[in-house]
């Protein structure tokens, strides 16, 4: 369906480029500093990668970034498992409860961090989980959870179950269903919640951090620390990384998934 | 290729009657309309043959086997679902090989069946397109070739042409008609247009409310309903209550005498179809031979070019009557006439 154009007035033209203004220029700002040596911010900026050689140095940055890696991974696949599998089951069969569940499924993305963050630590305490990989692992993947149901369930409500009838009538069986018709459909559905699931465990700063333990921290964790000792640029250098690597992914992925709709 | 027998088939949604002790046979290569209204069981019917659901009771049995242990996937049946369910992530091709492909057969043999089905549903050059690319007669010609692409023993349409807009309906009747032709294979097809099912169908079954009501060739059906319900459902007809004046004559409401063929045996209504009835002015000359009379007040007249249709009042009773535009001219509203019509088409109804 494509809807009728009208071409933008100036105003609007104006309009949203404050807004893009608004959600780029602090970072623009961010990484141009990246490559300023000047540690004071003076202008003009004196360009130099120095900032870039020293985070090459600093392990403890590197250390907490992989850290952040691997938890997201992991946390990402496990959620998207779980999560997929929550999806699927709602979808295809009725229960008693199940309204009840699927609302339930929701405040947990409303309650502050803090305070999940906080119950979680004496929670993992009590029942002797601790503190550790492990545990940050166990608290995101519970943040992840609800995202992805909800991003996957979001899919699969455009999903046709008689075009699944329609594969069986040809003669597919269970697995070629369901590799072949379903998870095609939801493809795209899927990775929006791997990328999500990604993002709140890569992003994750309160949680993280009442978790880890001395000498195991995560990257947020570990810039926090280290603003509070004194900025260094070797942030801005890590960070422009991040927002480099990141929005890469997400273009690449809005081109090859139409987001919002197929068709 | 094969014959496909329902047995004494019964099955309930809760206190629901889908279907109520229904046994019809479907002959091998014949083409069978079920029709009836929405909520008549003829569409879980049709499941149950394709193996989407099962009867509480009775028996299915497809080439004399029966079918309550196979599962739809191996059933070797062909289905075309009323939103047709093609695959949208996939290309004409694929949709249509996708039968072959699930059975392991090999490419070069995938190439050129699919090709063959493409070309019997005039699609050949379609291959690369996807579904949303199509019009709605072009998705439902690929979602046919799917179906009999993999030579099943027995094609299901789900309201094939209920989808389409009326010239591309008609255009898509004989299409099917031809290909069905073609391929000879066993075809059930469910509709609630009984023009549909009198056009395409070598035999039609009329279902209501999960009972098999009336079964048989369509002109046998449309030219003998058994009762009141079919009699209306396909076609149109006028119905007379009468009382039993015992062979070859009864008596209608008002008294007078109508001849019929044959016995009414406990029958309390009769039926003629709307283009038996002759209508004419009184002052025409009386009908000869053994017809049957009446005189009816005409209401209104509705003028379709070809043809008229006649709405009339007969002792508060509204009768229909179909006239062919041979005069160019029209009887108006209030104007008395009679109307006759042969005692071969006095249908007895049997309730």
């Amino acid at each position: 369906m494509t809807r009728r154009r009208i071409s933008l007035p100036a105003i609007g033209r104006v309009y949203l480029g404050l807004v893009l203004a608004f959600l780029y220029l602090p970072i623009l700002v961010m990484a141009a500093m990246s490559f300023n040596s000047s540690k004071l911010y003076r202008l003009p900026i004196d360009w130099s990668t120095q900032w870039y050689v020293a985070l090459a140095g600093n392990d403890k940055l590197i250390a907490a970034g992989t850290n952040s890696l691997i938890i997201a991974v992991v946390t990402t696949i496990i959620a998207t498992a779980l999560g997929t599998a929550v999806s699927l089951v709602f979808f295809r069969y009725r229960f008693r409860g199940k309204a009840v569940m699927q609302l339930l499924l929701f405040p947990p993305i409303t309650i502050p961090w803090l305070i999940i963050g906080t119950a979680m630590l004496i929670f993992f305490f009590w029942v002797g989980i601790g503190r550790g990989l492990h545990a940050m692992i166990l608290g995101h993947v519970a943040l992840a959870l609800p995202y992805v149901i909800v991003v996957v369930t979001a899919r699969l409500h455009s999903f046709d179950p008689t075009l699944e009838e329609a594969a069986r009538s040809l003669g597919a069986k269970a697995w070629q269903v369901s590799w072949r018709v379903t998870f095609p459909w939801i493809a795209p559905g899927l990775f929006a919640a791997a990328l999500f699931a990604f993002a709140v465990s890569f992003d994750q700063f309160v949680i993280s951090y009442f978790l880890a333990v001395p000498g195991v921290s995560t990257l947020p964790v570990e810039i926090y620390t280290s603003i509070r000792k004194g900025f260094t640029p070797e942030i801005n250098a890590i960070s422009t990384i991040i927002i480099t690597f990141s929005m890469a992914l997400l273009l690449g992925v809005a081109r090859f998934y139409r987001f919002g709709g197929e068709r | 290729m094969a014959q496909v027998a329902v047995q004494e088939v019964s099955r309930h949604f809760g206190p629901v009657k889908a279907l109520d002790n229904v046994t019809v046979d479907f002959a091998d290569g014949g083409f069978y309309a079920l029709l009836g209204p929405s909520g008549s069981g003829k569409t879980t019917l049709l499941r149950m043959i394709a193996g989407f659901d099962y009867p509480d009771s009775g028996h299915i049995r497809i080439a004399g086997e029966p079918v309550e242990a196979v599962s739809v996937e191996k059933r070797e049946i062909g289905m075309m679902f009323q939103n047709y369910a093609l695959f949208p992530n996939m290309t004409v091709f694929d949709n249509v090989a996708f039968g072959l492909s699930v059975r392991g057969v090999a490419k070069p043999e995938i190439a050129r069946r699919v090709g063959e089905a493409l070309e019997l549903v005039h699609l050949t050059g379609f291959d690369k397109r996807k579904p949303h690319q199509l019009s709605g007669g072009q998705r439902q010609r690929v979602a046919l070739a799917r179906a009999i692409v993999t030579r099943p023993r027995v094609l299901l349409l789900d309201e094939p042409l209920s989808a389409l807009d009326k010239s591309l309906r008609v255009e898509m009747q004989v299409e099917l008609k031809r290909i069905q032709r073609d391929v000879a294979i066993t075809t059930i097809f469910v509709t609630h247009d009984q023009e549909e099912a009198l056009t395409l169908s070598d035999r039609i079954g009329i279902l209501n409310e999960g009972r098999l009501v009336q079964e048989g060739p369509p002109l046998d059906i449309y030219e003998r309903p058994r009762t009141a319900f079919a009699a209306r459902f396909l076609g149109e007809a006028n119905l007379f209550d009468i009382t039993p004046g015992g062979a070859g004559g009864v008596s209608l409401g008002d008294g007078t005498m109508i001849r019929i063929n044959g016995d009414t045996g406990a029958a309390r209504q009769v039926a003629v179809r709307p283009e038996k009835m002759l209508l004419e002015p009184l002052s025409a000359p009386a009908p000869e031979g053994d017809s049957n009379v009446i005189q009816a007040t005409v209401q209104q007249h509705i003028f379709a070019g070809s043809s008229l249709t006649y709405l009339l009042d007969w002792r508060d009773q509204q009768l229909k009557v179909f006239v062919q535009n041979r005069t160019g001219a029209v009887i108006g509203a209030g104007e008395t006439v009679r109307l006759s019509w042969s005692p071969r088409d006095t249908v007895v109804l049997a309730g």
